[in-house]
């Protein structure tokens, strides 16, 4: 399979980025996870996915590549709907940065990782070894390709892990809980470093602060639902919609 | 190394001497070579009923009551040739893994032309390893913080503490196996679609190749002559 270079965002400002309809998934056990979500994402936006453990952020996140498929409604990508078939093209299209560094950095060193997404793409070795230098310079890691994943602190890891995807040029980046078990100096380092980003971000997090301080949109998820969705100042304001949903103003 | 004769001691002693020649080039002390090398010696000892069932010329007699063991000469001469063939050998291994950085050496097998997919697991297995030891040790560590005895208590009986230790293993093979799952769709998500690509076919750089090739026809050369004129014991 060859995959082709993936779209850039240069789509007219109208065209949303994601566009999810009617989705509801159900688990193979039966479980059903997402009850109709409907969400739409425009160009560099910066969004905030917030929602009590088990609400369904990782679920409807999976769907934004194709990891899980929709039991019903759809899912479209840069104007291309995720199916089997286009699998290829939309995963050149999303980054998906997982929780656990330890997950996503699975190679023996940090070059062979970040290089392992466009690789993949079918690029030349060039086009590889350029794209390894510029992810690896944009999350502050340059110089860092012989080394092994083990050896990096967890600030470290966290970043090698968003280069992994940042060397796919993805028009879209989706990260689960990117602060998670950070200190203070590795999440102000995140921070700036997700300011500086400019494709398009949907984040997941416990993490308020971070919401209020990077995010301009935030969407909450409760079991399986979208139950708000708006600017984060009116909606980390609400302290009693807040309390329903088991989160906590910032 | 494993296909020297029986009783070829000057061989094996060649090689050893050898290698440590290597080791001290390397710089690397003689103790953690030594360390690395008792791995093996376990293994060894499996080769010692060796010494009283292969026929030959008795040499004395363990009188253990109920029956006695008959040492045979020839059966001595083999489980010798074992035990220093095992520690040779796994002390060259140890002063490859010693001198050589891993990626290297995955490197290595890559352009001896070893499957790819056999390349990747031995990666793959090498990187999770050290997850997987520290999640032990984090399981191990919490147990042990709550492994108190109240004043005047005793510490409970083997057979609770062995299921204890069953669970442990048991929680740790599920966490390894879910880490698996994980793995799996971190590849899936970058563009991995059921085969493994790579950037270009290594070669191997000219000079190597003669190394390699000078390397072989020397452990060629000396096995015949271990064969063939080397005296044995």
């Amino acid at each position: 399979m060859t995959l082709e270079a993936p779209a850039s965002p240069q789509s007219p400002a109208s065209a949303p980025v994601v566009l999810v309809e009617g989705l509801v998934f159900r688990y193979p056990n039966g479980h059903q996870a997402l009850h109709g979500i409907d969400l739409r994402i425009d160009p560099g936006e910066k969004i905030a996915l917030i929602g009590p453990n088990g609400a369904g952020k990782s679920t409807l996140m999976l769907h934004l590549n194709g990891i899980h498929l929709p039991s019903e409604g759809r899912v479209i990508v840069n104007g291309l709907p995720v199916s089997r078939e286009n699998l290829g093209r939309i995963r050149a299209m999303v980054g998906l940065v997982f929780q656990d560094p330890d997950d996503q950095l699975f190679s023996p060193t940090v070059y062979d990782d970040v290089a392992f997404g466009p690789i993949h793409m079918g690029l030349s070795k060039e086009e590889v070894d350029a794209r390894v230098a510029r992810a690896l310079a944009a999350v502050g890691l340059a110089g860092f390709e012989r080394r092994q994943p083990f050896h990096l602190s967890i600030g470290q890891r966290k970043r090698a892990a968003l280069a992994t995807v940042l060397s796919m040029s993805p028009s879209l980046l989706v990260l689960d809980e990117p602060s998670a078990g950070l200190d203070p100096r590795g999440r102000r380092e995140l921070i700036t470093l997700l300011r500086g980003l400019e494709q398009t971000l949907l984040v997941s997090t416990h993490d308020m602060r971070l919401v209020a301080e990077i995010f301009p949109r935030t969407v909450i998820l409760d079991d399986g639902r979208i139950v708000a969705d708006g600017p984060t100042g009116r909606l980390l304001a609400d302290a009693a919609l807040l309390e329903a949903h088991g989160l906590e103003m910032p | 190394m494993s296909l020297l004769p029986e009783g070829a001691f000057l061989a094996l002693a060649a090689a050893w001497l050898l290698l440590c020649a290597v080791s001290l080039v390397a710089r690397i002390g003689p103790l953690p070579m030594i360390r690395g090398a008792f791995i093996a010696l376990p293994f060894a000892f499996a080769a010692v009923p060796l010494i009283f069932t292969r026929p030959g010329n008795p040499l004395g007699t363990i009188d253990l009551g109920l029956f006695s063991l008959v040492i045979s000469g020839e059966g001595l001469v083999a489980f010798a040739t074992i035990l220093l063939k095992s520690w040779v050998s796994v002390q060259s291994a140890a002063l490859l893994v010693f001198t050589t950085q891993f990626h290297d050496l995955l490197e290595g097998l890559e352009r001896l032309r070893l499957p790819r997919l056999m390349v990747a697991i031995i990666s793959l297995m090498y990187r999770y390893l050290a997850v997987l030891t520290e999640e032990a040790s984090r399981m191990l560590r919490a147990r042990a913080s709550r492994a108190a005895i109240p004043p005047g208590g005793r510490s409970p009986g083997w057979r609770w503490q062995a299921r204890v230790v069953g669970n442990m293993v048991g929680a740790l093979f599920i966490r390894a196996y879910e880490r698996s799952e994980r793995v799996y769709v971190a590849m899936q998500s970058r563009g991995y679609a059921g085969h493994l690509r790579h950037l270009h076919d290594r070669p191997f750089p000219r000079p190597q190749l003669a190394l390699l090739a000078a390397a072989v026809a020397l452990l060629v050369a000396f096995e015949l002559s271990a064969h063939t004129w080397v005296p044995r014991a």
